[in-house]
């Protein structure tokens, strides 16, 4: 059998520093092939260069035997290669059939009027194909994320995608779309479609790929037929070494009631909330995406106006600012990291800074030296990599950028830490740092609400786990009872309590 | 600010000195008149104006907005102090009134966008629309003149051979510059630019830091409306008119970026004597008015060319 796709001897670099090193890859017909690595392994700048988004110093790309250069995007979509991201690229105000034929609509003729009726049959057609009985003249916004990243593989087969790339498909869907999902990969295979599967997920690369291959910073690192090779073999080469404890989760004394939480409400995300958190504790949320979590960590922060009532150390506190919050003894590290977790364009030191400026400050003017000695001493006690604490905070690691989050806010000594997905986008070594350290603050009388969508992370560093579905709470287990199987059934839905 | 990150960080803040004092090295070769202390000061004179208001300007685009008010407010406030003068307060009493008038508009413009949410641009064009009317009303269209002698000195008098408007640029300059750099209040100003959500959620009063940038940008234009006011020895309701344009320009020429966070103070002052010099020049080689409007912005499209290409 002929290759789909062979990369050779690819070589890419960026102002002189190498992130991809004499990578090789290749797809057959049929096949889904899993691409794994640490973030920072080059995975997506192998991905990127592929659909033409940057271009390879060396190396050669070879598309059904004949060698092929994409240089933009769109020679990439007229090669065959489409890529489905992570976040859905669909204009949410749009139909079904106007989203699949953007920028290449069926007119009658060449007058420029819309042959509607054409692309509507044609939509129908691609839809029915992959088993969807979708409706073409369906906004996009009103689509679950499963049913939109359906209609987004639609679009690529209409383009006569012959290679499709999956970016974490899985990352924002309920455990039924993602049957649904590799159902529908199932079919493609069938049909001749070569994939080539991104995720951190190992269960579901077991499930659905044929073979996996690992790159770590920049290097091809090997590649596996997925029937022979183990879990442990996969992480052993992601990390180049053997990770003993993935959750070095430490037994601590668990003392008074810190955060006390009654009847939260905020109107169609968040209903009746209850809960409470003591010093010392580590309380996982677990949930799906668009469960409440996020917005539950907001509101505890003054973002939006709710009902209810919030209790610090004992004391009703009614909080309606960022400001309050962090007055009343709270902080907030954020999932958007880049979003809302730091000011990209300011130094390390700033970002450090940033909410800590009153006690940094005399009579308004910052002390340069009590900023500098605060900032040196954090960035040595968070071990974050840098030059120099005057470097841009957007030039450092996923990791580094989330411990400098971090650093930011232990300063402000906080008696409740809620984290939201604190080792997103964190490779496995600053994850296991990031862990030692929520254990050094609860050891000193931290509370801490951490929320993630890693089941394993949930369940290896938690005390105690909520867990929520469409801004309820729906489940709530001890250490002891809590079990991925369990936490699902809440997450989707199902009431059980342990 | 003079923040300096890294080395490719100083070639870039150099890039508009180098620019001015090119424009300076050209002009001196063409025209022996131009390097002369009388003319220098002259220069500075007739830069001051827009470099106070484009002052105020950069702390109101670092925060990624803009101030289209900033003219009418130099009218409106100078009228309401030329009218009290006219009508015999005391001079210091009615420049302290038209500062805190002009003040208080930039602190409605702020209101208006941090707590109204309305966008920048769309706030202060209809304030500036709403505050020239005003203008026209207060002095029925007409120039408000008959100011006192002493009122004079504050645009047209010296010190030690240096024309006043050209201390008081100095003077904000500096306070300016120790608040952007030194101050909690200017890191916020930087923060919120950089990335608005960040630095509310890090427990900074963001409504708080706008509305003070937009009083800040009302007090510039209203000192600089009283300096221009002395200078013409009256109150013009036209005073002002598409100065806005001339402030934006010197800011960006100075190398602060249109979408926040990025810039420095420093950088404003060479690029409002850019602009200020190419007037200066293109008037002593006789070139007409109407060629004069095109070289400019000429230069301010070259200018932020180059900077885009350098930042890629």
């Amino acid at each position: 059998m002929t290759d789909l796709l062979t990369i050779e001897g690819i070589n890419k670099s960026f102002n002189g520093v190498k992130v991809l090193e004499n990578v090789q890859f290749s797809l057959r017909q049929g096949e889904v092939h899993a691409l794994m690595g640490e973030n920072g392994a080059g995975k997506s700048t192998l991905m990127k260069i592929l659909s033409g988004i940057y271009s390879k110093d060396t190396g050669s790309i070879q598309i059904q035997g004949t060698e092929s250069v994409a240089s933009s995007p769109k020679t990439a979509q007229s090669l065959g290669v489409a890529i489905i991201h992570q976040e859905l690229n669909m204009i949410p105000d749009l139909s079904i059939q106007e989203n699949m034929f953007l920028g290449r609509e069926f007119e009658w003729g060449r007058t420029g009027f819309i042959n509607r009726t054409r692309m509507r049959s044609e939509a129908k057609n691609y839809l029915q194909q992959l088993g969807m009985d979708l409706n073409p003249d369906s906004l996009v916004g009103e689509l679950s994320v499963g049913q939109q990243q359906m209609v987004e593989i639609a679009k690529a087969l209409s383009m006569n995608a012959k290679i499709l790339v999956l970016d974490e498909p899985t990352a924002a869907l309920t455990k039924r779309e993602i049957e649904k999902l590799f159902q529908l990969i199932a079919t493609l295979k069938t049909q001749g479609v070569g994939m080539i599967y991104i995720s951190h997920r190992m269960e579901e690369i077991f499930q659905i790929s044929d073979r996996i291959t690992v790159l770590r910073d920049g290097h091809y690192i090997g590649t596996r037929d997925t029937n022979v090779t183990t879990m442990d073999e996969l992480v052993q080469m992601m990390v180049g070494r053997e990770i003993k404890e993935r959750f070095p989760k430490v037994e601590t004394e668990i003392g008074e009631e810190r955060l006390r939480v009654e009847g939260l409400a905020q109107e169609g995300k968040l209903y009746d909330i209850n809960f409470s958190v003591r010093a010392g504790e580590i309380l996982g949320i677990a949930g799906l995406m668009g469960a409440g979590r996020s917005e539950l960590a907001k509101a505890l922060f003054g973002i939006g106006k709710y009902q209810g009532q919030i209790f610090v150390n004992g004391k009703p506190v009614a909080i309606n600012s960022p400001a309050n919050a962090i007055k009343a003894g709270m902080a907030l590290i954020t999932e958007d990291r880049k979003g809302e977790g730091l000011v990209p364009d300011l130094s390390v030191r700033e970002n450090l800074a940033l909410p800590n400026l009153r006690s940094l400050s005399h009579f308004g003017f910052v002390s340069h030296r009590l900023e500098q000695d605060f900032v040196d001493d954090s960035i040595k006690k968070l071990k974050v990599k840098v030059h120099h604490s005057g470097q841009l905070v957007s030039s450092l690691s996923g990791g580094n950028q989330q411990k400098v989050v971090i650093g930011k806010w232990l300063a402000t000594q906080p008696k409740v830490l809620i984290l939201d997905e604190p080792t997103r986008g964190v490779d496995i070594g600053a994850k296991r740092e990031i862990y030692d350290l929520m254990n050094q603050l609860v050891q000193k009388g931290v509370a801490i609400v951490t929320i993630s969508s890693e089941l394993p992370e949930v369940l290896g560093m938690s005390d105690r786990v909520l867990v929520m579905h469409e801004g309820r709470i729906t489940g709530e287990f001890s250490r002891e009872n809590a079990t991925q199987e369990k936490i699902m059934i809440a997450a989707t839905g199902g009431k059980s309590h342990g | 600010m003079g923040k300096v990150r890294g080395k490719s960080g100083i070639l870039q803040r150099m890039g508009p000195l180098v620019g001015l004092i090119l424009i300076v090295f050209i002009l001196s070769i063409i025209n022996s008149d131009f390097l002369t202390v009388g003319n220098i000061f002259n220069v500075l004179r007739q830069v001051s104006i827009n470099a106070l208001i484009a002052f105020g300007m950069t702390f109101v685009i670092l925060t990624a907005g803009i101030d289209l008010s900033v003219g009418s407010i130099m009218a409106l406030s100078s009228a309401f102090a030329a009218g009290m003068m006219a009508s015999g307060t005391n001079s210091w009493l009615a420049i302290g009134v038209g500062v805190l008038s002009g003040t208080l508009m930039g602190t409605v413009n702020g209101v208006v966008i941090a707590r109204g949410k309305v966008a920048p641009f769309i706030a202060t064009l209809a304030t500036m629309t709403i505050f020239r009317g005003l203008t026209l009303v207060y002095t029925e269209g007409k120039p408000i003149t008959g100011l006192p002698d002493a009122f004079g000195m504050i645009g047209r008098g010296y010190l030690l051979e240096i024309p006043m408007p050209v201390i008081w640029m100095l003077v904000a300059f500096g306070a300016l510059y120790v608040i952007l750099k030194f101050t909690s209040f200017g890191r916020h100003v930087f923060a919120l630019g950089g990335n608005e959500e960040a630095t509310r959620l890090s427990g900074i009063n963001t409504s708080k830091v706008k509305i003070l940038v937009y009083s800040i940008s009302g007090l510039l234009a209203s000192i600089s409306g009283i300096i221009l006011t002395s200078r013409l020895n009256s109150a013009q309701p036209t005073a002002g008119t598409s100065y806005e344009l001339d402030a934006i320009a010197a800011v960006v020429l100075g190398g602060t970026s249109l979408s926040g966070g990025k810039g420095w103070i420093v950088g404003t002052l060479i690029g409002a004597m850019i602009i200020g010099i190419l007037d200066n020049g293109l008037n002593l080689m006789n070139v007409s008015s109407f060629y004069q409007l095109v070289v400019k912005g000429g230069v301010i499209l070259l200018a932020v060319l180059l900077d885009r290409s350098k930042g890629k």
